[in-house]
């Protein structure tokens, strides 16, 4: 009730000012120009502060690997690319079901847009599954940031694989170190380990970023059901829409820095 | 509040004898960059202060000149003046670009080190300065010899400091893992502090300690004789209470049985020890000799596992002996 | 008589704490953030004194703090001055300053100084208004679990090695960040489409440039903080490598991304007050602004070049010598505008018509005080003088001064110049002088002193120095005890306007002609039925003083509404 009222005093219905208002129209915009213009205003504002977001980590990445570039290069081929590639299209098709929503949602096509914003869902859904069978071998090989117990670059108390047991990277990086002075190899590894705190912390706030789309996705999708959306009514598709554009693109840029680097 | 009254009278006043006296807004002038560095302040202080002058005597003369019980309306005056605006930009920008240039002309100073320069190697650890000389003498207040270029190569251990002379105007920080440098050439004999300005956690305001200016080069040369081998002559009891000053171990270890960051080490040899993972045993040299080198392995319960490996410092073989030697020393009461 | 305190008005529309807690209304938000920003104000003010009091007097030992103070021995006085300073520092940054004008005084008037019913988007702003609070309990947290004892910079890796509650200070941190991002996210949009017709950018007040260049930095320069403090904390917490030397990362990364976002911070603080203050000099002195294009382009300025100066609070962090050379050149960049500023406000005076209100002695108040921060920022930004200075009492004086000085007495002079408009009440004048005068005082007097000793040498977050700063710092702590009290006068003088014999603010008390000031004090729930109509926010001769409303009334009443001033075409002359 109260929150209701606090929103009321400023109604038109409540005040007669005499002008027809539509009924998407917030009491505080003259016209439904002005308030699609300001929502998208704000969105595009807001994706900006989302590249910028995302900046600082890019300069850390940068930083880290000018300064270890051989290393990472290397790291990069204990990622599989085949994974990341898949990811990569399984989100380029999803951005391209989310453009076909906003134009579904213009025109009033409610059945196809339901189609599609499930289709979007569904990729999501993929790629999030998709990383957590990367993550989860990950995990299990000890392919960590070094500061973790399990992690085998944990420069104090190294881990180390069981025998036969995701320990196929372990052995490679034995072959590959086995010439290395014991502080160089320390050196190397805690290196190594760097790639994959930078990789985890990367991937994963993109993988946040995919999580939250996939909340906003679904409520499209039982908005769209309630046959809430139309031609004069499309802002929030449009704006999700262009939220998911921004999540696609944040994971072309790091698919080559962190998989094709090798 | 009676015992502050001293202090009042305190201005000017310097806290040692040896300490040469500075002016109103500087320490003592003691290096090559004092002059230039207190020059350029002082240009910066005139140009400002008279900007600052003619702002408020204007906004001042015109408060008094059109308050309202004078000026009862406005009057008719210009909202915009492109000229006044274009003078009252330019002017200041060519004072800003001498200020520039004439700071860039004395940082190139600063970072240029000369060729021959003598250099000193200072390593921060919280919270402690220690000064390793070519000769591997070791100190942990800075000795220099006057009139000679000295370059100064800084590196923490763990955490950020920064080596702060007032006296010489210059500061470099401390950062680990890498190494910074500073250089200077002392115009002063006599001892002038040196801070660290960066700040370092408890005991930041503590990790003070004093530069030393040797007249002549023989002077200095005498002194790290001296300090070339500190325990020379003494017992190892003896050496090791001077190790457990000088490697920093009173920062956190007290030596009377008080509480500090870590144990205290009276009464600590022979003592039943408890360990975080539930052990213990009786603490013997052994036990002793383990925990400098690798402090981790056993922690004493109710204790974090701060120290560094190593004591955090290079210890060397006969340091530790010493110290455990001091520790055995120390009995409880 | 219209001109009285309506029956309906947006304070009393509605009653109970959901109504307050749950509503959209732009102006109770920001009543609700001033208070809340006043109430941090004072918690982090009590921490400042703190400080004030264990730095009194040189060599004070563990046993003589814990005698005088009733500290704990085990905790240490460094370890608790360490403390204090740091919740200082964070608490006034985060929780006052920045939020202290954009949030709470650019809600209250913004929407009407545009003519307009509520900002673009009214739940985004009561959204922010929860983040903050969120932020706040973290911030509540992190001060009764463990304290912070990192310095509000949270420098790596000391802040990475410390048992204190950094994590839950960086978290909080962290959600404040957003609650910036979307207060200037709001201010933007709004201050872009919902301008009445009529305004064009050139017709703004310039609060609202001011607020628009403030909202670019929040939008662009905040989320950098952000993700710098998510790094800290996922460092902490897992052990990534980015920042922390042991594990091969890079302290100074970190101070380089820190200042990406701390720097244009200090924007946020300022640029808003600027904007105050050209809105008290114009309307007090009855005159346009002087120079308004140049007032308005060096805010826009200001906001732009911020972006690029951040390095020179690294001059001796060990960045290369080169990026120093250049940090410095562009660091001299800002300074221009902001001359630039200060001199079309004194421009403004000339010929004026100066009433000598309370708000007014706020705004020349900070003429002197942006002054002296402003031109002591040039020995900071020359290199040579840097280096000495870096990291002493001369930048702690020099940052007070720019941020207490000019941003904290910017913001109570918007307090008081709004307050008629906020409560429909006028404080006593009286009551309010003094304690504007005593706090100017009692400000000069804290941190002119620290300029000499830290041009002497003293190192700033020293719990302890040597006996030859001992009177600059009796002096400053005098000072800042003055400060406390002339500030709890100010307050005084706010609160006893509500309690009592309360009297009645006109709509227009200072005779202002930017569209907030048309309608009624306290404003009605909607603020306008239609947007009122617009010309220059500076054509003061559109209203004249009337004896009966003690306030100021249009010279020619829009449709017989004697609330609305016609501008534009029917200017009189």
């Amino acid at each position: 009730m109260t929150t209701a009222s606090a929103d009321a005093p400023g109604h038109d219905d409540d005040h007669g000012h005499g002008h027809d208002h539509p009924k998407h129209l917030a009491h505080h915009f003259d016209t439904l120009e002005q308030q699609f213009g300001s929502s998208k205003l704000g969105m595009w504002a807001f994706l900006l502060t989302e590249v910028l977001f995302f900046s600082g980590l890019f300069v850390a990445y940068a930083t880290l690997r000018a300064n270890n570039s051989e290393v990472f290069s290397y790291a990069s081929s204990f990622l599989d690319t085949k994974w990341g590639a898949i990811n990569t299209v399984v989100l380029l098709i999803s951005s391209f079901t989310a453009a076909m929503s906003v134009r579904n949602a213009q025109l009033g096509e409610t059945s196809k847009l339901k189609r599609n914003l499930i289709i979007t869902l569904i990729c999501a859904g993929g790629f999030m599954g998709i990383k957590y069978v990367e993550y989860s071998h990950k995990w299990h090989a000890g392919l960590l940031p070094p500061g973790l117990e399990n992690s085998m670059f944990n420069p104090e108390t190294p881990w180390i694989p069981e025998a036969g047991h995701h320990d196929t990277d372990y052995l490679n990086l034995q072959r590959d170190t086995m010439d290395m002075a014991p502080a160089e190899r320390v050196h190397f590894m805690t290196t190594l380990g760097r790639f994959f705190g930078v990789y985890f912390f990367l991937t994963g706030l993109h993988g946040v970023h995919v999580l939250i789309g996939m909340g906003v996705i679904s409520w499209l999708i039982l908005r769209t059901s309630r046959g809430e959306f139309g031609p004069d009514n499309f802002t929030a598709v449009d704006l999700v829409a262009l939220y998911w554009h921004l999540v696609d693109l944040v994971w072309i840029f790091l698919f080559p820095l962190l998989y094709l680097i090798a | 509040m009676i015992n502050l009254v001293p202090h009042l009278l305190a201005f000017q006043q310097s806290s040692s004898e040896q300490t040469p006296e500075g002016s109103l807004f500087f320490p003592p002038k003691a290096s090559n960059f004092a002059a230039e560095s207190d020059w350029l302040y002082n240009f910066i202080f005139w140009v400002s202060t008279i900007a600052f002058a003619l702002t408020i005597i204007a906004t001042v003369y015109f408060v008094l000149r059109y308050r309202k019980s004078v000026a009862p309306e406005p009057q008719p005056s210009p909202t915009h003046s492109t000229k006044l605006e274009v003078i009252w930009s330019v002017i200041p920008s060519i004072f800003l670009v001498i200020m520039f240039w004439k700071g860039f002309e004395l940082f190139v100073d600063y970072r240029k080190v000369p060729a021959g320069a003598y250099q000193i190697q200072a390593s921060g650890v919280k919270w402690k300065w220690t000064f390793r000389y070519p000769t591997g003498a070791e100190s942990d207040v800075l000795h220099v010899p006057m009139g000679e270029p000295v370059e100064i190569l800084i590196t923490s251990k763990d955490v950020l400091h920064s080596v702060f002379i007032p006296a010489f105007r210059v500061k470099q920080d401390a950062v680990p893992g890498r190494y910074t440098k500073l250089w200077f050439e002392a115009t002063m004999p006599g001892t002038f502090p040196l801070y660290c300005t960066e700040y370092c956690g408890k005991d930041h305001s503590a990790m003070n300690t004093t530069t030393v200016v040797h007249e002549t080069r023989g002077e200095f040369e005498e002194w790290l004789k001296g300090a070339l081998n500190p325990y020379e002559g003494m017992t190892p009891v003896q050496s090791g209470e001077l190790a457990y000053t000088r490697r920093g171990c009173n920062a956190c270890h007290s030596n009377d049985g008080s509480a500090n960051t870590a144990p205290s080490f009276q009464g600590l040899m022979g003592a039943t020890r408890e360990f975080e993972d539930g052990t213990s045993l009786v603490a013997d040299e052994n036990y002793i000799l383990e925990s400098i080198t690798n402090p981790k392995a056993k922690v004493v319960k109710g204790f974090q596992p701060v120290m560094l490996p190593n004591g955090g410092q290079d210890l060397s073989d006969e340091e530790r002996d010493f110290l455990v030697a001091y520790i055995n020393s120390l009995q409880a009461n | 008589m219209t001109n009285t305190t309506p029956d309906v008005h947006y304070l009393n529309c509605d009653k109970g704490f959901k109504s307050w807690f749950w509503t959209l209304d732009h102006k109770r938000l920001g009543l609700m953030y001033m208070w809340s920003v006043i109430a941090a104000f004072i918690l982090g003010g009590i921490f400042a004194l703190l400080v004030r009091m264990e730095l009194m007097q040189p060599n004070m030992g563990i046993e003589e703090n814990a005698a005088l103070y009733g500290w704990s021995k085990e905790l240490g006085p460094a370890n608790l001055y360490n403390h204090f300073f740091t919740l200082h520092g964070a608490i006034m940054v985060f929780l006052v300053i920045i939020p202290g004008i954009p949030a709470a005084l650019g809600n209250f008037a913004l929407p009407m100084m545009l003519g307009a019913k509520d900002v673009a988007y009214p739940k985004l702003n009561r959204f922010s208004y929860h983040l903050w609070l969120s932020g706040a309990i973290f911030f509540v947290l992190a001060l009764v679990t463990k304290g912070l004892d990192t310095g509000w910079t949270f420098y790596a890796p000391y802040s990475l090695e410390t048992d204190t509650a950094v994590v839950f200070a960086t978290t909080g941190a962290f959600i404040l960040g957003f609650s910036s991002i979307f207060t200037g996210l709001n201010m933007l949009v709004t201050i872009h489409k919902l301008r009445p017709d009529g305004m064009t950018w050139f017709k703004m007040p310039l609060f609202l440039w001011a607020i628009y260049a403030t909202a670019i930095i929040q939008i662009l320069a905040t989320p950098v903080i952000g993700i710098a403090l998510l790094m800290l904390t996922i460092e902490r917490v897992l052990g990534v490598g980015i920042f922390d030397p042991t594990l091969g990362g890079d302290p100074v990364l970190f101070e380089h991304i820190f200042w990406f976002y701390s720097h244009p911070a200090v924007y946020v603080m300022v640029l808003p007050a600027m904007g105050v203050v050209s809105e008290l000099l114009a309307n007090f002195s009855r005159k346009p602004i002087f120079g308004y294009r140049s007032i308005a382009f060096s805010s826009v300025a200001i906001a732009i070049f911020s972006f690029i100066v951040w390095g020179h609070h690294m001059f001796v962090s060990g960045q290369s010598d080169l990026v120093n050379v250049v940090f410095s050149a562009l660091t001299f960049s800002v300074a221009v505008p902001s001359a630039i500023k200060v001199f079309n406000w004194i421009a403004t005076l000339y010929k004026g018509s100066i009433s000598l209100d309370t708000p007014m002695w706020y705004a020349l108040s900070v003429i002197w005080l942006f002054g002296i921060g402003g031109l002591t920022g040039l020995w900071l930004g020359t290199l040579g003088t840097d280096i000495h200075l870096h990291d002493t009492y001369f930048v702690v004086a020099h940052f007070h001064f720019v941020m207490v000085g000019s941003a904290i007495f910017a913001f109570i002079g918007g307090v008081f110049y709004w307050w008629p408009k906020m409560y429909g009440v006028m404080y006593n004048e009286t009551v309010a002088k003094t304690g504007t005068a005593i706090a100017f005082i009692g400000f000069n007097l804290t941190f002119l002193p620290q300029f000499v000793a830290g041009s002497k040498g003293m190192p700033r977050r020293y719990f302890d120095y040597a006996e030859e700063f001992a009177s600059y710092n009796f002096w400053s702590s005098i000072g800042a005890m003055t400060l406390g009290v002339g500030l709890v006068i100010a307050l005084y003088a706010l609160l006893k306007s509500l309690m009592g014999e309360r009297k009645a603010a006109p709509a227009n008390p200072w005779g202002a002609v930017t569209l907030d000031w048309q309608c009624t004090s306290p404003p009605p729930p909607h603020n306008f039925d239609h947007a009122p109509p617009v010309d220059g926010p500076y054509d003061h001769e559109l209203v004249r003083w009337n004896e009966d409303l003690q306030g100021y009334e249009p010279v020619d009443p829009v449709d017989g509404d004697p609330n609305l001033a016609r501008m534009g075409s029917a200017k009189l002359a």
